[in-house]
Formats: C-alpha cells, structure tokens, sequence
C-alpha cells in the first residue's frame, strides 16, 4: 500500500511546483512548463499512451496515461506520441487497430482503464502491445488506490513498463528532495521539501530562517541527513521524514559540520568537519556515534563525500592539487588518488548504482556544468547540462537520469537530465529559489 | 620623509603631549605602504582602544575584508584594518569578534564553505599575529550562502568574497 506524507504539512500550499511535460507542439501548453529535447531524441524508441478510459465512477482528477507519458518523455529513453495524434481511443487489446500505430511508426502501445473498486478506491488496468508483432508483452490489475494515490500507481505502471522494454528498473516511482528559498535578505525562510520524482505533491519536512544545505536520503528513504545553520554554525541533523523526530548528529562547536552522505547499508555517514584545522573526511558510525577520520590532509579543503555503490570506496573534492579535483580514497582511510583529470576544477560527485558513471560538477573559467564520467570507457566524459552555473548533480537510483541546480536571473531552478544528456526538463517553481536536489531510493511497495 | 619614520614621530609627539588622541597614530591616512611591515605591525601608541571605539574610530568601522578569486591572501589595502582590529582585541582582552567567511557564487556550495572558512582564518590568523588572542576570536563560513550581491558579474562577485568582522562583546 502506497503510503504519501499526508502528516507532512500539506498546509504549504502557496508552493506551488508545476512539472508538466508535453512537447512543444502539444495543443496544451500549460502554465510553466518546459521540456528542452537537446538533440538525439530520434534514438528514443516511440510509444503511445493512450487515455485510460473510465469504466464507472467519476472522472477522477488524474490523468494516469498523461502522467504515464510525461514519465516515458522525461527519460530520455522513450518519445511518447503527442495527444493530438493519439486519433483513436482503444482501452483494451482487442481493441487495438494495429496498422494505425503501424502507420505512425509507433513501437509499442499502452492502453488501461479505470475501474470503480467501491468505497471511493479505484482500479487501474493497463496493457502493453508490442505494435509490429501485435503481441501483448504486459497486462496487470494494479491493487485498487484511493483517487489520491492515482499518481504513484502511475509512476508504478510507468516502471514495469520501462523496465519491461529497457530491461533496467523504472524510477518513476520515487521521490526527490531539494531546498526553497523564498523572501530576501532576513526574511528568507529556507525550507527542505520532499516531491514526487516528477515534482508532484511537494511537502515540507524542514524549515528554517536561517541557511539549509546538502540534503540526503537514507537508503531506505525514510531519513534525510541535511546542514543547518539554524544554529549560527553548520550543523548536521538527520530527519524521520515522516515522523518529523529529528536528530543532531554532528555540531561541533568549531568549523564546518557538512557534506553528509549515507553509506549504502545506512549504518554510516560519511561527512566533511574542519574542528581539526582544515576540512577532512570522517566516517560517523550512525550506532556507536565514533568517528574514523578518512583523509589524512592538513591544509586542503577535503569535502563532499560520495561512497561507492560498494561501500569501500568513498569519492570527494580536493584542492590539495591547488584547485578542487576529484578524489578516491578506500572508505576505513588510506591514500587518496586523484581521478578527474580534465577541466579546469571538478566538485561535488554523484555515483550511479552500479558505480560506473559519476557525475560531477566542472568548473573551466566563469562555466559550471554537469559532466558524467565513464568508468567503463576509460574515463570518458561528457557534459549533460549548458550552464554557466550548474551544480548539485544528483543520479536517479537506475542512473538514467539526473536531478542538477541552475541559476536562471537571479534564482534557482531545478533540471531533470537523461544521462546521455539528450532531454533536459525544468521543474519550475512559481516563487523563489530552488536547489540542492537529491534523488531518493527506490520505493518499497 | 619614510612613513616608519613619520608614524614614530607622530607617537613620540603624542607621548609628550598626553592630549593628543591616539587617533593621531592611525594609519589610516598613510598612503599604500611600501613595506608592509610596518601596517602589519598593530600601533603601539600611547593610546589604547577603549569602549566605543568601534562606532567612532575610523579604522575600527571598517569590518570587511575583501578578497581576490578563490585566494585567501589578505591583500595590502586591508593590512591596517587587520592591524587596528587586533590592537582592540589587545586592548580590551575581554571583547570577542566572530569572523565570516563568505565567497562568491562560483563553484559548488559545500567546497564554498570551506573556501570560506580559510578565508575567515586567513584574517583570523593574521589578527592574532599582530597581537589579537585566538580565544578572542570565533570562525565561521557562510559558503556562498549570503552574498550581498547577486548579479553574476565581477563586481558583484568581488562584494562578496569577504570576511566581516563581527563584535560579540564589545
């Protein structure tokens, strides 16, 4: 059973988060939203969602099949055909006149319907075609959900079907958090907000008057470690995102207290504290509360620890070389050895699941964009994002896509980006600032 | 006439006529040092800093230290602020100043807090060499988290990489 943060404050309704993809052409536009196709969409594979039809009850308020295709738009992977020229309207397999979606050169068709499951819960249904050899590769009865939870058994069909054609997991079905800040000067109030992985049902988990930083998920997703300045000093809390309890974890009371990042059995966090001096790698061992000090630097600024899908290895910047490098070292401590080696300064890494790619942010004169390093190709990189100041890369769980910060004007916004760089998307926020994302966990069913 | 010399002049002179105000000595007037050595040095006059200084010495007022791209090196034009800080700090032992760090929008916000906190101990350090006690004085960095100016040019860039100088106790 799909459980949303209802307990959360739904009360912060004046953030309004729009995120609605369509393409350009699509006869409705709607208020805020914008999809940004870079180039080389035409590897995507094309698919049609065709409007679910309802079969008794009310017309509920939402659209599954658009969410469903905005979904398979956002990832780069798939080119879902616009509604304008979805011409006929089959709901079930049987009803599908194949030479049609021939005819628009369409690989594969969704179609469903929903069902009245009583006592205002709904059932959807859905089916996925293979167009050319007119065979059905899915067809499921999801659990009936209450009208409110429509838009996560969207995400949900939208992941068995990618993961059915791609062979790789769907991470619709997942969350984000990121910061707000709205008002100037002393009035700002920074908040951390969890959302729906499209920006959808954002709610408010922490506030603050004063700066809020880095947030990051437990591998269970229920706990997000972040940096507070609440107390004048950076200070790190974890937080029970759904009881609200929260801890003080790291304070002390001279320098930097940042950076957290969870290792992957949630037992750690690894964070970056300068009490010594300058600032070094610890490991805070979440049960015993010990610190292992990792890097051994005493002048640089060593921070922004990132572990290995592994757990033995943890990522970091470094300026020992003078300006900010990426760094590896073994995650019990050792000696670190520098891995980026083009571009004039990389920060701030994301690992993707299986290891293979990082992202980071490099800096080549006043330019900050995202680049994803290949591990499986030598090293290899290439940038997802234009800048100029671009930061905060945070992978998906599956790693096909990305979460980044922007500057546009003087505000924040967040960028969804396909890993190859090929479809980028604004998450647009109607007031303020937006940044520091991070992408959470897969979710538990 | 060499500025050392001039400066110990004006000290001698104010030694021997106890009126005349340790303001007199300050440095602020001097023009962009030769040798650096003497404005690191914190006055030795006869006069000592004393409560309320802060809002009416012109030297005490200034409580910003600004800084090139990502360098922490206190540059010459703000050695005298440094200096006449750390000889409040002297005189009245029982005062306390946080430093903040800041930076400019450039870079990630995680390495900007450090890069803040080197500049907020850069000034710290050189506070305590011309005579400050580091017990006296608290670093913190604000990263690039609290720019005065947001436009993304140099001249705002260069507004922002500071350290202010806050007096908790006066």
């Amino acid at each position: 059973m799909i459980k949303p943060m209802r307990k959360l404050s739904s009360s912060f309704a004046f953030i309004l988060l729009a995120f609605v993809a369509i393409f350009a052409t699509s006869a409705n536009a709607q208020q805020s939203l914008k999809i940004d196709i870079v180039g080389g969409v035409r590897t995507a594979t094309p698919i049609t969602v065709v409007p679910f039809a309802l079969q008794g009850g009310t017309q509920p308020p939402t659209d599954v099949a658009d969410v469903i295709h905005n979904d398979f738009n956002r990832s780069g992977k798939f080119r879902a055909l616009d509604k304008a020229s979805i011409v006929e309207l089959p709901s079930q397999g049987s009803d599908i006149k194949f030479a049609t979606w021939r005819l628009l050169k369409q690989d594969y068709i969704v179609v469903g319907r929903l069902k009245d499951a009583g006592n205002g819960m709904v059932q959807v249904e859905y089916e996925l075609w293979d167009v050319n050899k007119q065979q059905s590769l899915l067809s499921q009865s999801m659990q009936p959900a209450p009208v409110g939870d429509l838009r996560n058994v969207a995400h949900q069909i939208a992941d068995a079907i990618y993961e059915k054609i791609t062979g790789v997991r769907g991470a619709f079905w997942t969350r984000i958090a990121y910061i707000t800040a709205v008002g100037l000067g002393n009035n700002t109030t920074y908040s951390l907000l969890v959302a729906d992985s499209d920006g959808f049902n954002p709610q408010v988990v922490a506030r603050s008057k004063e700066s809020l930083l880095s947030p990051a998920w437990s591998p269970d997703g229920k706990k997000i470690a972040y940096v507070s300045f609440e107390s004048g000093n950076s200070n790190i809390y974890v937080q029970d995102i759904t009881t609200g309890s929260r801890q003080l974890v790291e304070s002390h009371p001279k320098g930097i207290n940042g950076a957290p990042a969870w290792s992957p059995d949630g037992s750690k966090l690894a964070v970056a504290l300068s009490f010594s001096g300058n600032l070094n790698i610890y490991v805070l061992n979440m049960a015993s509360r010990q610190e292992t000090r990792v890097t051994s630097d005493n002048l640089a600024i060593n921070t922004q620890p990132e572990w290995s899908p592994d757990g033995q290895t943890i990522y970091f910047t470094s300026d020992r070389s003078g300006r900010p490098q990426i760094y590896q070292v073994p995650a019990s401590g050792g000696t670190a050895t520098r891995i980026s080696f083009q571009g004039q300064n990389n920060q701030n890494v994301s690992v993707g699941f299986d290891g293979k790619q990082i992202a980071m942010v490099q800096g080549n004169g006043n330019v900050y964009r995202i680049a994803i390093m290949d591990q499986s190709m030598g090293g290899q990189v290439h940038f997802v994002s234009p800048g100029p100041y671009d930061e905060s890369p945070s992978f998906a769980p599956n790693a096909s896509m990305l979460l980044y910060a922007a500057t546009e004007g003087t505000r924040g916004v967040l960028y969804s980006v396909s890993a190859d760089g090929n479809v980028r998307q604004r998450l647009v926020l109607s007031d303020g600032d937006v940044r520091e994302p991070a992408w959470g966990p897969y979710r538990q069913r | 006439m060499n500025k050392t010399v001039r400066i110990a002049l004006v000290a001698l002179l104010c030694v021997s006529a106890a009126a005349c105000s340790k303001k007199a000595v300050k440095p602020t007037a001097q023009p962009a040092p030769v040798d650096n050595s003497a404005m690191t040095q914190p006055d030795t006059g006869a006069g000592k800093y004393k409560l309320g200084d802060l809002e009416s010495d012109a030297c005490l007022r200034q409580r910003v230290v600004y800084f090139d791209f990502n360098q922490t090196e206190i540059k010459p034009e703000f050695q005298q602020i440094v200096a006449c800080h750390a000889k409040y700090l002297q005189d009245r032992p029982t005062s306390q100043m946080r430093l903040e760090g800041n930076t400019d929008e450039r870079g990630t916000r995680e390495y900007n807090l450090g890069l803040g906190e080197r500049r907020g101990k850069a000034v710290s350090d050189a506070l305590t060499a011309a005579g400050g006690s580091a017990s006296q004085i608290n670093v913190i960095s604000n990263g690039k988290e609290k720019p005065v100016c947001r436009e993304h040019n140099e001249d705002c860039w260069s507004k922002n990489r500071r350290v202010e100088i806050v007096y908790t106790a006066e």
